[in-house]
């Protein structure tokens, strides 16, 4: 009846990771394989339209300021672990966070002794510091609806990037360069180094299909239903026992902790990190992928946002670049609000000779 | 106690009213509310007791949605009391109300249109899980039995108002009559003490307003409460127990059919003096 039933549910996560591997075999055969490192910094970006697939496509909220949380958590702990914290050293809390490994004692550049906190402190602190702004943002805007949440998101945007320029601690207009590796585990370090490449390429693969399988999850759960009902008709939503307020909140900090997320991986996978990050341009290029991957279609907005951002990030559309990602937000909402993929996967139906439901109604009647 | 109420004219008449000892599930106490400066719900006061079907009837514009909002948290009152259970409600937000045991259904009917009709009366059943954020992304254990019985629940009530055939369809395929439907079953599937229905006979044909009717007795039978806002008088003069009505947000008459029927206020306010006429050319 219904071919999406019949599929087994791991099945589309098993066929993106063999594309996903796929790939870089063809890379490897074809001695492309230095293309894996902008292919990675696309899937650390799809992390962000992932959240905002859930924070706009299901709940219905409007951020246009969801680089600035990629940029707070990315310069949280570029700052973190670049920053010389030696002048601590010799206090007694210095001493205790040493002991607890918050800081660690290294050589930089120069080869000079210095003090900085280690990438998994610098992550938390990040993700602390995403949470009580994202908080102290979303509580005000969210009593806000349609263009006036995004123009308050935006405006939110608007002042990070600002005082990311005008702070010397930001590296301001250059940003930060120098962030270390984060060693995850074992092995496993998210670094910028040739020698990693694959294994980083690696890691981004398998964190953003566990966000997908955490995200879809929560989707097809009481979660999910509430956040589109919340979505489709709040007063109804609320007077069915939601606490609307409150899921409307959850659902922006969950979507702020992924942009975070992402910003701390891509900032030690590049090795630094730029104003231009918590930019308007960015925000709003954010959510033309996501308009353009079908907004609500979590597997959509992943595919169509990597791909994209990995166009861009080669180079192909030059120094239209801005302009290509604002053209295509025009001409997805204009011609197809649903985003392109509903028409084709219509079209794909049709041509298997399946029928959804809702055609088969209107065939009835 | 309150003067308001023990001057209601039928106050100590008919059957369900008789014993005055029984606690009133809902009571509603001089509760005002203007908007700019309509006074579109003005100082109304009545009660509804355990297991009654209390109307709620009243021309175009006479306050009666008002009063549901008001009662279910939508809006605030102006002035008022407004108590379910012997609790104050009045200012609690709509969700608090939920809980504590009234749902509605609404005027228009309010689906979740991007949803199917089971997912629709799934969203009922929020309120009786537990499950948050995490426990449903990481599936905790428990997680997919929870979501079973969500399902189940949902599935007997679209049984209950016999739409169970059309589960799988978009609430948006549904033609008026059956949204207002699957809006009762969604409402039903929160397990209220007491149900508020606004106008669920409009748009039905005489034989579903006839299996409607049997549905609102059975419902009753199954302990809920309901309070009625219903603009075809000889529906609901057949099914309350007691009626309200209002004019001009104000209650003008209150007691059991019989008698508001033959109220010369009542009969004054629906033009020619037959009610069933005076509804028949209201809704054209
Ligand atoms: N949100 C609102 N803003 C302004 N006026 C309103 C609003 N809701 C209702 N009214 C007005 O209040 C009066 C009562 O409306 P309503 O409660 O919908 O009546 P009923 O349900 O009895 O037909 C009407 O005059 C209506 O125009
Ligand atoms: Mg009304």
């Amino acid at each position: 009846m219904n071919l999406m039933r019949r599929i087994p549910p791991l099945l589309p996560f098993l066929l993106c990771a063999g594309v996903m591997v796929s790939l870089q075999q063809l890379m490897r055969a074809t001695g492309t394989q230095y293309c894996l490192t902008q292919l990675t910094m696309s899937l650390y970006y799809a992390i962000v339209v992932m959240g905002l697939c859930l924070l706009m496509g299901h709940a219905g909220q409007v951020s246009l300021g969801h680089g600035a949380f990629f940029a707070i958590g990315g310069y949280t702990s570029a700052v973190l672990t670049t920053h010389n914290f030696s002048a601590w050293g010799h206090s007694s809390l210095g001493g205790w966070l040493q002991q607890g490994r918050v800081l660690i004692a290294k050589e930089d550049v120069f080869g000079n002794a210095i003090l900085t906190v280690s990438p998994w402190a610098a992550f938390l602190a990040a993700m602390l510091l995403t949470t009580l702004v994202a908080l102290l943002i979303g509580y005000p805007a969210l009593r806000l609806r349609g263009h006036y949440l995004a123009m308050a998101t935006l405006g939110f945007g608007l002042i990070v990037s600002k005082l990311l320029v005008g702070s010397t601690l930001t590296g301001a207009a250059d940003g930060i360069n120098g962030v270390p590796p984060w060693p995850l585990a074992g092995s496993l370090t998210v670094t910028g180094k040739t020698a990693a490449r694959v294994q980083n390429y690696y890691i981004a693969c398998a964190l953003v299909l566990l966000l997908l399988l955490l995200l879809r999850n929560l989707l097809r759960s009481r979660i999910g239903r509430a956040l589109q009902a919340i979505h489709d008709r709040e007063t109804a939503a609320n007077a069915m026992g939601i606490n609307t307020a409150a899921y409307k909140l959850k659902v922006f900090l969950l979507s702020a902790w992924l942009a975070a997320l992402a910003g701390v991986f891509f900032t030690h996978f590049t090795g630094g990190i730029g104003p231009s990050e918590a930019g308007a341009f960015k925000s709003v290029r954010y959510v033309a992928l996501a308009a353009a991957g079908g907004m609500a279609n979590l597997w959509g907005v992943t595919v169509v946002s990597t791909a994209l951002n990995y166009a861009s990030l080669r180079g192909w559309f030059g120094s239209l670049d801005n302009a290509v990602f604002g053209i295509l937000l025009i001409v997805i909402i204009t011609l197809a609000p649903q985003g392109p993929l509903k028409p084709l996967g219509a079209w794909l139906r049709r041509i298997l000779g399946l029928r959804n439901l809702s055609e088969e109604r209107l065939e009835r009647s | 106690m309150n003067p308001a109420l023990s001057s209601t004219p039928f106050a100590s008449d008919g059957p369900s009213t008789a014993s005055t000892a029984v606690q009133p599930l809902l009571e509603v106490e001089n509760v005002r509310r203007s908007f700019g400066g309509l006074v579109a719900v003005d100082g109304v006061s009545f009660r509804v007791l355990p297991g009654q079907i209390k109307g709620l009837i009243g021309p175009n514009g006479a306050g009666k949605t008002t009063l549901f909002n008001l009662v279910c948290g939508l809006l605030r009152p102006d002035a008022g009391r407004i108590a379910f259970q012997g609790r104050p409600i009045e200012g609690w937000k709509p969700y608090r109300i939920a809980r504590a045991g009234i749902s509605r259904t609404f005027q228009n009917p309010s689906l979740f249109l991007q949803m199917n009709v089971l997912e629709n009366v799934m969203v009922g059943r929020h309120r009786r899980a537990r499950r948050g954020f995490l426990g449903c992304a990481l599936r905790l254990p428990g997680q997919a039995a929870e979501e079973r019985a969500i399902r189940q629940a949902a599935m007997q009530q679209l049984e209950v108002v016999g739409l169970a055939h059309l589960a799988m369809f978009p609430a948006g395929s549904l033609p008026f009559g059956q949204r207002r439907l699957v809006e009762l079953a969604r409402a039903l599937a929160t397990e209220p003490r007491m149900l508020l229905l606004d106008e669920p006979a409009s748009g039905l044909n005489t034989k579903e307003k006839e299996d409607l009717a049997d549905l609102i007795r059975q419902i009753r039978d199954r302990g809920i409460t309901l309070l009625l806002v219903e603009h075809d008088m000889s529906l609901v003069m057949r099914l309350a127990d007691e009626i309200v009505v209002l004019h001009h947000g104000a209650r003008i008459a209150e007691g059991p059919p019989q008698v508001i029927q033959n109220d010369p206020t009542v009969i004054n306010v629906y033009l020619g003096g037959n009610l069933d006429h005076a509804t028949s050319s209201q809704e054209s």
